[in-house]
């Protein structure tokens, strides 16, 4: 039962080994067949579009779920969680994409949560002993944190650093980590590499989940990819690249990865004007025009969201004015915003997008009730249609309008939220980070839809912090550093190491 | 199917009480004039449970319901004795019964002004406003109640049959139904409470829902009050102590979420009845009010278990 220690791994044994997992719900083959072996000092990749059955695997080697048949072998030894608690015993950790931390206590109390050293006393902590204990793992792994420090005024970056001393704490031997970088910004997720790379030196076996296949090509040894439950390829990553990997993914090729832009680019619909806001954006000026795509690239923190927020009355402008369509507008609240024709689909669609426990079809209608037809009172049946047939329009997969938003998977939330904008017909749309933690499937088809709203006329902003979604659909590119605009420039005649470089260039000097 | 069998759950709970206290009391229990008696009883504090179902599921909660109630009646009192007789002209029981409702809905303004334009948890404010109301219902006539004696037709008056408190009691269900069921206001109530951050980025105006919600709330204690003014035929300052919690009470047995989001006037109306045939029950069984009391707290946390576990076995199927 005793975890193998870390440092100790001259040859790269089998960590973990998974085999024939079987898992049925309901009528649902959750996963078929699934076999997964991971060495002890590798990274193994998990790859797969949402559903495939990647978290019910690792929920299975959580303890969480237990498989229908197969077998888990652990450093050689067989093993059956019932329970998480087991799971951890046996030397397993897992990160999840949501951090799991008491935000209010110190970095070394959530280290240590639920195994504090005891003080002189009985019932007693020694807070002396915790955080010197907490500064010597910390060190022995060169991780540059304080552990005095409260977890709530830390960045992202630094609270996985966090999770992953509490692993360490409990000596995990096997690491899994479920999109780790998806809130991170480029700088947070290089170091986040390094210290994967460390604890790959160390000899855990880390299995990373992760959409964003460079990163995989860059960090992985291994990379399986499972679609619809099975196990579809398995291979060194050195093998291997984007477009193999997204074929093995989607089981077809995505020579159509991005739409071919089309759009007749006419008038300027929105011109900002020496915007400045509340939450530190300078005086940024620009336009979009009818059918046109506009990117906005910058680092996390270079304002790229607080321009949107402030265009949509979300920030109190300080200066600067917006037009639509040659109206002068005075936007101080996202209700005015709609009611111009502005439509804002937030980067969070968990905590400023939906209304997970309530129906689909309420959380498409919301900002819609004062349209015709809801007026003056709601017809729930028509509102059903209505939701339905926008629905279908962009083939979200629900069971019926009337389900709860909380039972759609990632990628259908968030077309849930652009049926919502569809439906309100608005003029010039920003989406924040639309792609962010849904599956390249679902990637292609939000691509699409945004062309084909340019195709209709619509005037698109678009941020993004992948440099490659944004050169391959935006028209242009807006490129933002500490709030203000450093560059726009049209797509076709730059390239992601000037945007990368104008994003980034103080940094450098 | 689950999510129905959980509705049931309370509406299951209320029959098998009216069964058993069928069997046990078929005499004294299950007779018109009973049932009658039950649901006048009950008629004010469902009226105030139907606001409190709007605020509960926009997240809120309201405290002052209680004292609110004093003090809507105080004022009623006030009015009707302005010309010192001691039986009040119909003139001035008009005129005191519109006084009290609009004293309801200033209160609920209030309430709403407070927790939306300062930015307070609905809790902190109305603690206070339930603390201030009582208080100035004490003073408007130093401690002392006010003796209304024809002031009954909200008490004891009927039309064709049916007690008046008990006909406005079903005409503010079906408002509250309407409401949340086919009103943008009700939709934005399920929508803040479930989401506060989204609704405001869908457009929703929260603010003016919010005071829109406990303004509603408070227009009904005012209603409620004039009832139980009648009832008495006394305005008194104590009136409706500790009213809140068996509202919030009613309203939490009926399948509402103190989180916010959830909650039903069909639910509430469950709850309400739940409670007061529960206590009907207890005295025609001659259980004195001290047990009544244990049995309601039993109830209460029993059918917010028996939720609890229903809906996790929902949310794992």
């Amino acid at each position: 039962m005793t975890p193998a220690s870390p440092e100790v791994t001259p040859a790269q044994h089998a960590a973990l080994r998974m085999t024939s997992i079987s898992k049925r719900f309901g009528p649902v083959q959750a996963l078929r067949d699934v076999c997964i072996t991971v060495r002890a000092g590798t990274v193994h990749a998990l790859v797969g579009e949402n559903g495939a059955g990647k978290s019910t695997l690792m929920k299975i080697l959580a303890g969480v779920y237990q498989p229908d048949t197969g077998a888990i072998e652990i450093h050689g030894r067989p093993q059956s969680f019932a329970h998480p608690a087991q799971a951890l015993e046996a030397g397993i950790s897992m990160i999840y994409q949501e951090l799991d931390l008491a935000e209010h206590l110190t970095v070394a109390e959530n280290i240590f949560l639920g195994a504090e050293p005891g003080g002189p006393l009985p019932f007693t902590i020694s807070h002396k002993q915790m955080m010197a204990r907490a500064a010597g793992l910390a060190q022995r792994f060169s991780f540059d944190i304080d552990p005095a420090a409260k977890v709530e005024d830390l960045a992202t970056g630094d609270c996985q650093i966090v999770e992953i001393l509490k692993a360490l704490r409990h000596h995990a031997s096997i690491l899994v980590m479920d999109e780790p970088t998806s809130s991170l910004s480029e700088r947070e997720a290089k170091r986040l590499f390094e210290v994967v790379r460390r604890l790959r030196r160390e000899g855990l076996a880390i299995v990373y989940i992760s959409h964003r296949l460079e990163e995989i090509i860059d960090l992985a040894d291994q990379v399986s990819v499972l679609r619809d439950g099975a196990l579809v390829h398995c291979e060194q990553a050195a093998r291997l690249d984007i477009p193999k990997i997204v074929h093995y993914m989607v089981g077809r090729e995505l020579t159509d990865f991005f739409p071919t832009r089309a759009a007749q680019v006419g008038a300027v619909l929105l011109q900002v004007q020496g915007l400045s806001s509340e939450a530190g954006i300078r005086d940024i000026s620009f336009e979009v025009r009818r059918g046109e795509i506009v990117g906005v690239a910058g680092l996390v923190g270079a304002g790229r969201t607080e321009v949107a927020r402030a265009i949509f009355g979300v920030d109190k402008r300080t200066g600067g004015q917006i037009t639509l369509d040659g109206r002068a507008l005075n936007i101080r609240s996202p209700a005015d915003a709609i009611a111009s024709g502005i439509a804002l689909l937030t980067e969070d669609r968990k905590r400023t997008g939906l209304c997970l426990e309530l129906p689909c079809s309420w959380n498409i209608t919301l900002p819609n009730l004062d349209c015709i037809g809801f007026k003056p009172f709601l017809k729930p049946a028509q509102e059903n249609r209505l939701a339905g047939d926008v629905g279908a329009r962009i083939a979200i997969k629900w069971s019926s309008p009337a389900a709860v938003a909380a039972s759609l998977s990632g990628g259908n939330q968030q077309k849930l939220l652009i049926a919502r904008w569809l439906l309100a017909n608005s003029e010039f749309l920003i989406f924040d980070e639309p792609t962010r933690g849904i599956d390249v499937g679902a990637k292609t088809e939000v691509y699409g839809l945004l062309n084909r709203l340019a195709e209709e006329g619509k005037a698109i902003l678009f941020i993004s912090s992948e440099l490659p979604e944004l050169f391959g659909i935006a028209d242009r590119l807006l490129v933002m550093r500490r709030g203000r605009l450093v560059g726009n420039l049209v797509t076709k005649q730059t390239t992601p190491e000037e945007v990368m470089h104008l994003a980034a260039v103080e940094e450098k000097t | 199917m689950n999510k129905f069998v959980r509705q049931l759950l309370p509406f299951g709970t209320l029959t098998l009480i009216i069964a058993a206290l069928s069997a046990l009391e078929p005499d004294t229990f299950l007779t018109a004039q009973n049932f009658s008696n039950v649901l006048s009883r009950s008629s004010y504090s469902g009226i105030i449970a139907m606001g409190m179902t709007a605020v509960i599921i926009s997240g809120g909660i309201d405290l002052s319901v209680g004292s609110m109630m004093a003090l809507c009646g105080m004022i009623a009192g006030l009015i009707m004795t302005l010309h010192g007789e001691i039986v009040p002209t119909p003139g001035l029981m008009v005129l005191g019964t519109l006084a009290g409702m609009a004293m309801g809905l200033v209160c609920g303004l209030l309430n709403g002004s407070l927790i939306t334009l300062l930015n307070l948890p609905p809790f902190i404010v109305t603690l206070g406003t339930m603390s201030a109301f009582r208080g100035i219902s004490y003073v408007i006539n130093q401690g002392m109640m006010f003796d209304v004696p024809a002031y009954t037709f909200l008490g004891e008056g009927t039309i064709a049959g049916v007690p008046v408190n008990v006909v406005i009691f079903l005409l503010i269900v079906l408002l509250a139904f309407f409401i949340l069921r086919y009103t943008p206001l009700g939709r934005y109530t399920y929508a803040i409470g479930s989401n506060r951050q989204a609704a405001y980025h869908a457009g929703v105006n929260v603010n003016r829902n919010l005071i829109a919600i406990y303004t509603l709330t408070g227009l009904f204690v005012g209603i409620a009050a004039m009832i139980a003014t009648s009832r008495t035929v006394s305005a008194q300052p104590t009136a409706g102590i500790s009213l809140e919690l068996d509202v919030i009470a009613a309203v939490v047995i009926g399948g509402a979420s103190l989180s916010g989001g959830r909650g039903t006037v069909i639910g509430t109306i469950v709850g309400t009845l739940l409670i007061s045939f529960l206590r009907n029950g207890c005295t025609l069984l001659g259980i004195s009010t001290n047990i009544q009391l244990v049995v309601i707290g039993a109830i209460i946390i029993g059918a917010v278990a028996l939720d609890q576990a229903a809906r996790a076995k929902a949310e794992a199927a």
